[in-house]
């Protein structure tokens, strides 16, 4: 469960957030779409507890992993490593439960994470998220750089934890059409702001939200 | 060629002891970003107790890992002073390390007087290949390559070592899973002491130590780490090597005065190739 109220952040003199409410349910998948520079990564790093917020509340229930754009591995590590360490908050260390999520990650567990393919590295990164077991998992650009498959692919396993373990998702991204197609609900962030809020529905019969996220076909 | 094997062996053993302070400022600086310029003072600490246990009756083994508990322990105070704070700049923090090497002098002075100390360490001599070698020469090469053995399975197998390697290779992943860099970089500072100490002690029984020996061990450790480039613990090893033989061997064949001039040549002209091939390194590390 995530419930944000009147959320400001700040650089220093620069304001990456202004006033933003939203929340998501337990067990809910909600979409956070918005272009670069709208402040969603600072969204997500304010939620994970890296960002201390200017003002407002964030509460955040039960345990919270984060899925940060770009991956963010550890290079010289080898993907079991990358995922032991993903256990550092929960204690777990033994990264079978991962392996029998996604079975392609004991085929590369001995492999160094930096020479890996950016879908086998956003495999690592989502395995080590779930190494913390999540009761909610923020995903920053989930389909960032990857082939339409492999996205399809890692997209399909985070709705079957959400519907089979109640995996709360918050699900940030410029791919408006993958939003749409996992989530009932999203919020859309300009500038610093939450412009609309809405049914994936509604939102992609919107000529605004169309226009600027969904090159413009009102589906 | 029976000298030339002598200064080679000595020059491995000062070496040694340099890849040992250097191996802690690298340590540090790969954690938190900082160029600890109290490195030194930790080998003086280490040294200046030694001295003093030995000197009150404790017995050896005893009062060497004590030394180089109170470096850790130095090293840890360091840490508390230049990242405790949270959001400090790595700039920031070098400055406090420069402050505590300042301050380091006048406890030291305080505590030890300002004359050089020293300490008994093995005595005797051994002959190999015809080369005689001072058996503490001998000790401070096989104490260093345990170090670096043991430091070696601690980054590459053990869990806190890896967090180590987590912070110094992504700091913002590392927090995004949950690890505590600052207490992961006061963890380095201790460590970065701990290493410094074990060079202290070494070096104690070769060379008289007071409280400035700190210049020369940090302008020799520093030398190193450059060579590494601040990140890479085998080529400063490597470095800490080339160093110690060089400086031996200019002591050896008639220039004794100049050994703090090799150091600052050799890290002179490593600085300037490093700094004309930097948008290769740049690229390399991105």
């Amino acid at each position: 469960m995530i419930d944000v109220r009147d959320l400001v952040v700040s650089y220093g003199t620069a304001t990456a957030l202004e006033h933003v409410s939203l929340t998501v349910g337990a067990g809910e998948m909600v979409a956070l779409l918005g272009p670069n520079g709208a402040g969603k990564s600072t969204l997500a790093d304010t939620l994970a507890g890296l960002l201390t917020p200017t003002s407002g509340t964030v509460t955040v229930g039960g345990r919270l992993a984060l899925i940060p754009e770009g991956r963010r591995l550890f290079p010289d590590l080898s993907v079991a490593d990358n995922l032991a360490l993903g256990g550092w908050r929960s204690g777990l260390r033994d990264p079978s439960p991962v392996y029998d999520l996604l079975p392609r990650l004991a085929e590369l567990s001995g492999r160094r994470a930096g020479v890996l393919s950016g879908g086998e590295q956003q495999m690592v990164a989502f395995g080590r998220a779930l190494m913390s077991r999540p009761d909610t998992l923020v995903v920053d650009e989930l389909s960032l750089g990857l082939a339409p498959n492999v996205t399809a692919d890692l997209a399909g396993h985070l709705a079957e934890l959400n519907r089979s373990q109640g995996l709360t998702v918050l699900l940030i991204e410029q791919n408006a059409r993958l939003a749409f197609d996992l989530c009932r609900r999203a919020y859309v962030l300009e500038s610093g702001r939450l412009v609309t809020e809405g049914e994936c529905a509604d939102l992609a019969g919107d000529p605004r939200v169309a226009g600027a996220y969904l090159g413009g076909a009102i589906t | 060629m029976s000298a030339f094997l002598t200064y080679l062996l000595n020059g491995l053993a000062v070496g040694s002891a340099i890849a040992l302070v250097a191996s802690g400022l690298v340590t540090i600086h790969r954690v938190t970003g900082v160029v600890n310029f109290a490195q030194g003072t930790f080998a003086v600490i280490a040294g200046l107790c030694t001295s003093s246990l030995l000197g009150l009756g404790f017995p050896h083994g005893l009062s060497e890992v004590a030394a180089v508990l109170a470096a850790a322990l130095a090293g840890l105070l360091t840490g508390l002073a230049a990242i405790g704070r949270p959001g400090t700049t790595p700039l920031s923090s070098l400055i406090v390390t420069l402050g505590v090497g300042v301050l380091a002098y006048a406890v030291e002075i305080v505590l030890w007087g300002d004359q050089p100390r020293s300490a008994p360490g093995l005595a005797g001599s051994v002959t190999l290949a015809g080369a005689r070698v001072q058996t503490q020469h001998l000790l401070v090469i096989g104490v260093a390559a345990a170090t670096f053995a043991l430091l070696a399975l601690f980054f590459g197998r053990t869990y806190l070592g890896k967090a180590l390697t987590a912070c110094a290779s992504d700091p913002y992943a590392a927090r995004v899973v949950g690890i505590d860099t600052r207490r992961m970089g006061l963890l380095a500072f201790a460590l970065g002491g701990l290493l410094g100490g074990v060079a202290g002690v070494l070096v104690t029984p070769l060379r008289p130590i007071s409280f400035d020996t700190d210049v020369t061990l940090i302008v020799n450790g520093f030398a190193a780490a450059v060579f590494g480039a601040l990140t890479r613990p085998v080529i400063t090893l490597a470095g800490a090597l080339l160093l110690g033989v060089a400086e031996t061997m200019a002591a050896g064949y008639g220039y004794g005065s100049h050994q703090l001039e090799v150091a600052l040549g050799l890290m002179l002209v490593v600085m300037i190739v490093q700094a004309s091939r930097r948008p290769a390194i740049s690229q390399e590390r991105a």
